[in-house]
């Protein structure tokens, strides 16, 4: 992996840029929401760079808005970043066995939606310096879209909000999609995904639960049933080291 | 009582924190379990589908251009788009279908 570090890297970066970009806008929108919470701007980029979430910040923002107990806080970010256990559990997998202790402190810090499907859709073993270039896009961000968010508030044309804020999105589509494509087990979730995740935003009680409660609700009830139904093929995840453009637009590896 | 603010957030980071990471540390081996195995296979794919629909016709102000975007997101992504590309284009559809909706 040596020689590979400064290319890892160099991907990494690549693939972080638009979601450093699409960061930007949407951590605008919680800058204004920490504004209205009594944050001022350097607490804004603390609460962002240490935390990296949005559904989590916002709901420790709105804890913080109410003064309520410390306790508290700890519970409600517990619950609204509950699923990024998953995603690290997922993670685990994708590190090489020998992967050691610094590296996985480091490549844990920013396990976010958006940087966890980039990483999922490279092949063969995850290269910590993919991560970190990554990462390096990605968390300023973050961080200085929330503060500037809190010092500029409604600078950005909504128009202009509205178009960025399908980027993540997007990039969630370009992750999933083409091992749809090629694995029929994976089409057939996804489309049931889609339409369990409709359902229990529109059904009674279930869609008075938070947006990440029902996310891992509905990510261990389906993994679970496909896991059962059509267990995944033995096989060890290739060995590769070789992080190259090529690899780079393969899209997600079936190991 | 008054709470710090500083504390409200070095709480909420530690306890990010130690959900990222604990299972990326505690977890060295690849997993025996075939049931597990396949589980965490599927997890990414669900998840990702599962944040990306309905809520991407609730980000944008005009519903029917978040729904533009997640099929013409999901046809350029089909036809071999990467990332990039596919989020470009599917901020260019929102932009675009807002200016008629």
């Amino acid at each position: 992996m040596n020689e590979s570090k400064a290319q890892g890297f160099r991907l990494g970066m690549r693939d972080g840029i638009p979601i450093g970009l699409g960061y930007l806008a949407v951590a605008f929108s919680l800058g204004i929401t920490a504004r209205n919470a009594g944050l001022n701007a350097f607490q804004g980029f603390l609460i962002s760079i240490l935390n990296n979430a949005s559904a989590g910040e916002y709901a420790g923002i709105t804890v913080i808005a109410a003064n309520a107990a410390y306790a508290e806080i700890a519970i409600v970010t517990l619950i609204t970043n509950a699923r990024y256990l998953l995603m690290s559990c997922a993670m685990s997998q994708r590190l090489e066995p020998g992967l050691s202790l610094g590296h996985r402190l480091l490549m844990g810090f920013d396990i976010t939606d958006e940087l966890f499907g980039i990483a999922i859709a490279r092949p063969g073993y995850l290269n910590p310096y993919y991560t970190y270039g990554a990462m390096l896009m990605a968390m300023p961000g973050w961080s200085i879209g929330t503060s500037l968010g809190i010092i500029a508030g409604n600078i950005l044309p909504e128009r202009v909000v509205s178009a960025l804020s399908v980027a993540l999105f997007g990039m969630f589509l370009a992750v999933i999609i083409p091992p749809a494509r090629k694995n029929k087990v994976v089409a057939v979730l996804v489309a049931l995904s889609f339409a369990a995740s409709f359902a229990f935003s529109v059904l009674p009680l279930v869609s008075t639960l938070s947006d990440g409660t029902r996310t891992i609700i509905l990510t261990v009830v389906i993994s679970a049933g496909a896991a059962l139904l059509f267990p995944v093929p033995r096989e060890k995840p290739a060995a590769k080291s070789d992080f190259t453009e090529s690899d780079a637009e393969k899209g997600a590896s079936h190991s | 009582m008054t709470h710090n603010i500083y504390i409200y957030i070095l709480i909420m980071a530690a306890v990010s924190y130690a959900i990222r990471v604990l299972p990326l540390t505690l977890i060295r081996k690849p997993l025996e379990n075939q049931f597990l195995q396949s589980f965490l296979y599927y997890v990414p794919y669900v998840t990702l589908a599962v944040m990306t629909f309905p809520a991407i016709i609730h980000a944008t102000q005009s519903p029917i251009a978040g729904a533009l975007a997640l099929i013409i997101g999901i046809a350029a992504a089909w036809m071999g788009a990467g990332l990039l590309p596919v989020a470009v284009i599917c901020c260019a559809v929102v932009f675009v279908a807002e200016f008629f909706l």
